[in-house]
């Protein structure tokens, strides 16, 4: 559950995180395929070699989702829905979301690059539990 | 037995040269505890246990992590024999500390991001495939003797 002081760190270090590079989201995927390359069985239609025009564009639009979260912390639900729907019954990622952890831990590492001394023990469990609802979220309707 | 490249090997050893065991070490057991709250229930002798800022003071912890750290730098040592190294320190988390082997997982992952704050640019996704490689091994390992 998040707390009101784990919401103000959320919102604080993501816009901070967020100005400081657009690029976010693609070395997250990057990093996701390369650390865990099953994860690169959801995107059989892209090219994923390391700095692909796709990868980078598709990590700006799981950075535009994850602002639209961080704005909404208060009901990730409902601001999320469609990609919940979206994740649920098209892309169906597995159930555990054992995937989407995968992705966390990779978004996670990308903000303590960025970050460093910053992303204190405070912000990382902040973090950790916002990534952990959007991921439950996104496979909500699963069944 | 678990393939090693060259590359792997390298990227493992320069960059364990550059840690500090103590530090790094108390700083992930203090995360375990702080962003998986759960696991406090293995160091109910601790003490003072109730924030973060108690965790990250506890000397216990400290003292802990650098213990466990430790440990890690013998996995660091013995890549090609990790089953061997852990066997006692398995049955031990089975057996007397009756850990559940996901938390292996978790104070792995933790350890990722303990490396990533620290070294910052450096810890390249070439270093952080290597070393996630590396923590899921030893957590392999130590949940090896398990019965």
């Amino acid at each position: 559950m998040l707390t009101a002081d784990d919401k103000k760190l959320i919102q604080q270090f993501w816009e901070k995180v967020t100005k400081q590079s657009d690029s976010l989201g693609g070395e997250a995927l990057s990093r996701l395929f390369l650390v865990f390359p099953q994860t690169k069985t959801y995107f059989p239609h892209f090219d994923l070699h390391h700095g692909s025009e796709q990868i980078s564009n598709h990590g700006k639009k799981v950075v535009n989702a994850l602002s639209t979260a961080v704005k909404s912390l208060d009901n990730l639900s409902h601001a999320l829905s469609d990609l919940s729907d979206l994740h649920a019954y098209n892309l169906r990622v597995d159930p555990p979301c054992f995937a989407l952890q995968l992705l966390a831990q990779c978004i996670q590492v990308v903000l303590a690059v960025h970050l460093g001394s910053e992303y204190t023990p405070e912000v990382h469990a902040a973090f950790d539990k916002f990534l952990s609802a959007v991921a439950a979220v996104l496979t909500e309707k699963y069944r | 037995m678990v393939h090693w490249t060259a590359e792997e090997k390298q990227l493992i050893a320069s960059l364990w040269s550059k840690v500090n065991v103590e530090e790094c070490g108390a700083e992930a057991l203090a995360r375990l505890l702080i962003v998986y709250p759960w696991t406090q229930r293995f160091f109910d002798n601790f003490g003072n246990l109730s924030s973060p800022t108690a965790i990250i003071g506890n000397p216990k912890v400290r003292a802990h992590g650098k213990k466990v750290l430790t440990s890690f730098g013998e996995a660091v040592k013995n890549l090609d024999n990790l089953k061997a190294t852990y066997a006692k320190l398995s049955e031990l988390h089975c057996e007397k500390l009756h850990v559940d082997p996901e938390n292996f997982r978790l104070l792995g992952d933790i350890l990722i991001i303990v490396l990533a704050a620290h070294f910052t640019k450096d810890f390249t996704p070439a270093c952080q495939a290597t070393w996630q490689k590396l923590v899921g091994v030893v957590a392999h390992a130590l949940a090896y003797k398990y019965h």
